[in-house]
């Protein structure tokens, strides 16, 4: 699965040796010359039998999700798709109880990821840089929850909230009846509570992604910066942190993409319920429900299609005209 | 590079000093801070029911047993759904590592004016959520029959299906990633094979695959986990309980067979440690895949 979201950046373009002038564009139009009929029939299979399928099985569906969110069907023929034009629409954002506040979730599920583990994992990052001993053990009791499955997490800290038998409620007594604090029933609580084990596994994430951002940083530029005079905060303010810009692009997409993307440790604490909703989850639920509508269901992928390439296509022109400029 | 130069003296010239004593106090607390959760679902799991039952979970324990482990692991015939996950994720890796390399190779060696065009194509498919796509996936999975072939008789519920949903959703990180790779071998390599004679696919195999060796293990690593600790696909696109891979398997396994949530958390924990020895052992290539495509070398 990819509840893990691929990185990619501009950065990963080689950058071209600065000896010898680099061998440039030209040279692929001689690979052609030299092809034979063979060569160019392997070629295409070799290009064409992948694409086929991920256009297939990505794309096609991507489509197919727009357009069956302007039609009502029952998915058994063909013949009982109905065009129903914006009704699906209508529907979703008037008389849905629970999509507003999916949306809502879905936004705080960021701005939580961005706001508190990826400043923490960054700040993780700068300490375990420091040439410190050790440093491979910590790295590894903080990327730990990144490695396990979002499930196993799920279950794992249903263990710690569980509220008759779980470690916070049992530390503080509120494991009584009477007492109780339902940090996973409790509509208040349950989002923010799924979202301590969401940023408890960010945080790794993200340091991370700093720490191999951090080794791309010229050592000289922070002797410099220390022989100017400058504490640690001001050659991390001035310094450090400007150089690190493609890792925070990086790190930027990915925590949007995994806000988006988020559902399975939602699904496994309590299916999201009320209080948990995601956008994710609504579609899952319409498919897996008893009453699956393919045309409401379509409704809202279309919502989180365009979320997600409103923040995915200017990301990857970015990328790939830098790439081309390299 | 510089920083074996910088670092050296940099490390003999720590000795101790009151800020690095309270770094390491930090980390060390921090540490134990993240390892909490999981050490506390060991420590249950190492509980017999009857115990914490009785005197509550935080107590001392009286016995500390694997029982609830074996248990777990019987009860629900664990090892079959091991079995569903290796069906799915052998052939998910191999053919995902095969396919993205062949476009890597085409997008980065063969200047077809598509290259461009096909990598966008490929990672901004693989960046989307995964839901965007589920609704017309299942139902197209449900109305391909394979009669024969699956034993659903469909794409649906079979393993068939899940492997070829993760070859094309991973494929695209991948073949970014390695196409980056491929670029940095010089061309010369490839082009006097051209010369010498030798086909397209020669130069494939024999030439740049061996070459690109680090890069493929990095991912091979990643996209194992990956594929091991996919809860989403199976649970939509598999009915069967029975034919669940392991980590979706869980959600149906505690309901049905594991009544004490220390069984749960043992069952939990069993499916984790393939993923921790894949890590422990290949850990380099797990961080080095990870951040392979953000950032530089």
């Amino acid at each position: 699965m990819s509840s893990e979201t691929p990185t990619k950046s501009p950065e990963a373009a080689p950058v071209p040796p600065p000896g010898p002038a680099p061998v440039k564009k030209r040279v692929p139009q001689g690979h052609q010359r030299l092809l034979t009929r063979r060569d160019r029939i392997t070629l295409a299979f070799m290009a064409g039998v992948p694409t086929v399928l991920h256009v297939a099985l990505v794309w096609i569906t991507a489509l197919a999700s727009i357009a069956l969110a302007f039609t009502t069907w029952d998915g058994i023929g063909f013949d009982s798709i109905k065009w129903v034009g914006l009704d699906n629409f209508k529907q979703l954002f008037t008389d849905n109880p629970q999509f507003w506040p999916a949306v809502q979730h879905n936004i705080i599920w960021f701005v939580v990821l961005i706001l508190i583990p990826t400043p923490l994992g960054l700040f993780l990052a700068l300490q375990l840089d420091k040439n410190i001993r050790f440093s491979r053990v910590y790295q590894t009791a903080y990327f730990l929850p990144v490695v396990v499955s979002l499930a196993v997490t799920g279950f794992v800290w249903q263990l710690v909230y569980n509220p008759d038998t779980g470690l916070i409620n049992s530390i503080i007594g509120a494991n009584k009846p009477g007492h109780y604090i339902d940090w996973i029933g409790d509509p208040k609580l349950n989002l923010w509570a799924v979202l301590i084990a969401a940023s408890w596994r960010h945080t790794g994430y993200m340091m991370i992604l700093y720490l191999a951002g951090l080794k791309g940083v010229d050592p000289s530029l922070r002797e410099a910066s220390a022989l100017d005079g400058a504490n640690e905060w001001q050659t991390f303010k001035n310094v450090i942190f400007p150089t690190l810009r493609p890792t925070n692009t990086v790190v930027l997409v990915v925590t949007i993409i995994e806000a988006l993307r988020a559902f399975d440790l939602v699904f496994v604490f309590n299916k999201g319920a009320q209080g948990t909703e995601l956008l994710s989850i609504l579609i899952t639920n319409n498919i897996i429900g008893e009453s699956s509508r393919i045309g409401y269901g379509s409704a809202i992928a279309v919502v989180l299609l365009v979320i997600s390439l409103a923040v995915i296509i200017p990301y990857l022109i970015a990328t790939f005209r830098k790439e081309r400029r390299a | 590079m510089s920083t074996s130069t910088a670092a050296a003296p940099l490390k003999q010239r720590t000795p101790v000093r009151p800020a690095r004593v309270l770094l390491h106090t930090f980390l060390v607390v921090t540490s134990l801070a993240w390892l909490a959760p999981l050490l506390w679902a060991i420590f249950a799991a190492l509980r017999p029911y009857s115990e914490t039952s009785n005197k509550g979970y935080v107590s001392w324990p009286d016995k500390l047993t694997f029982d609830n482990f074996k248990n777990a692991f019987e009860q629900s015939d664990m090892l079959h759904y091991f079995g569903n996950t290796l069906i799915i994720a052998v052939p998910a890796v191999l053919l995902t590592l095969l396919f993205s390399s062949m476009v890597a190779f085409y997008v980065s060696r063969f200047d077809f004016r598509l290259n461009i065009a096909l990598l966008l194509l490929f990672t901004a498919g693989n960046l989307l959520p995964q839901q965007v796509i589920i609704t017309p996936l299942y139902r197209m999975y449900l109305l391909i029959d394979l009669p024969g072939i699956t034993a659903s008789g469909k794409l649906y519920d079979s393993a068939l299906g899940l492997v070829l949903i993760h070859v094309a959703f991973q494929s695209g990180f991948c073949a970014f990633v390695l196409s980056n790779y491929m670029r940095m071998l010089p061309h010369e390599l490839t082009e006097a094979a051209l010369v010498d004679g030798a086909s397209v696919w020669r130069m494939y195999w024999q030439i740049v695959l061996p070459l690109c060796k680090p890069a493929m293990a990095a991912l091979a690593t990643l996209l194992s986990i990956w594929i091991y600790n996919d809860f989403f696909w199976a649970i939509v696109l598999i009915s069967t309980g029975e034919n669940m891979p392991i980590t979706s398997a869980l959600n149906n396994l505690s309901g049905q067979y594991f009544t004490d949530p220390n069984l749960v958390a043992a069952g939990a924990l069993l499916t984790a440690i393939p993923t921790l020895i894949v890590y422990f052992v290949l850990q380099r290539q797990f961080v080095s895949g990870l951040t392979l495509g953000a950032n530089k070398g």
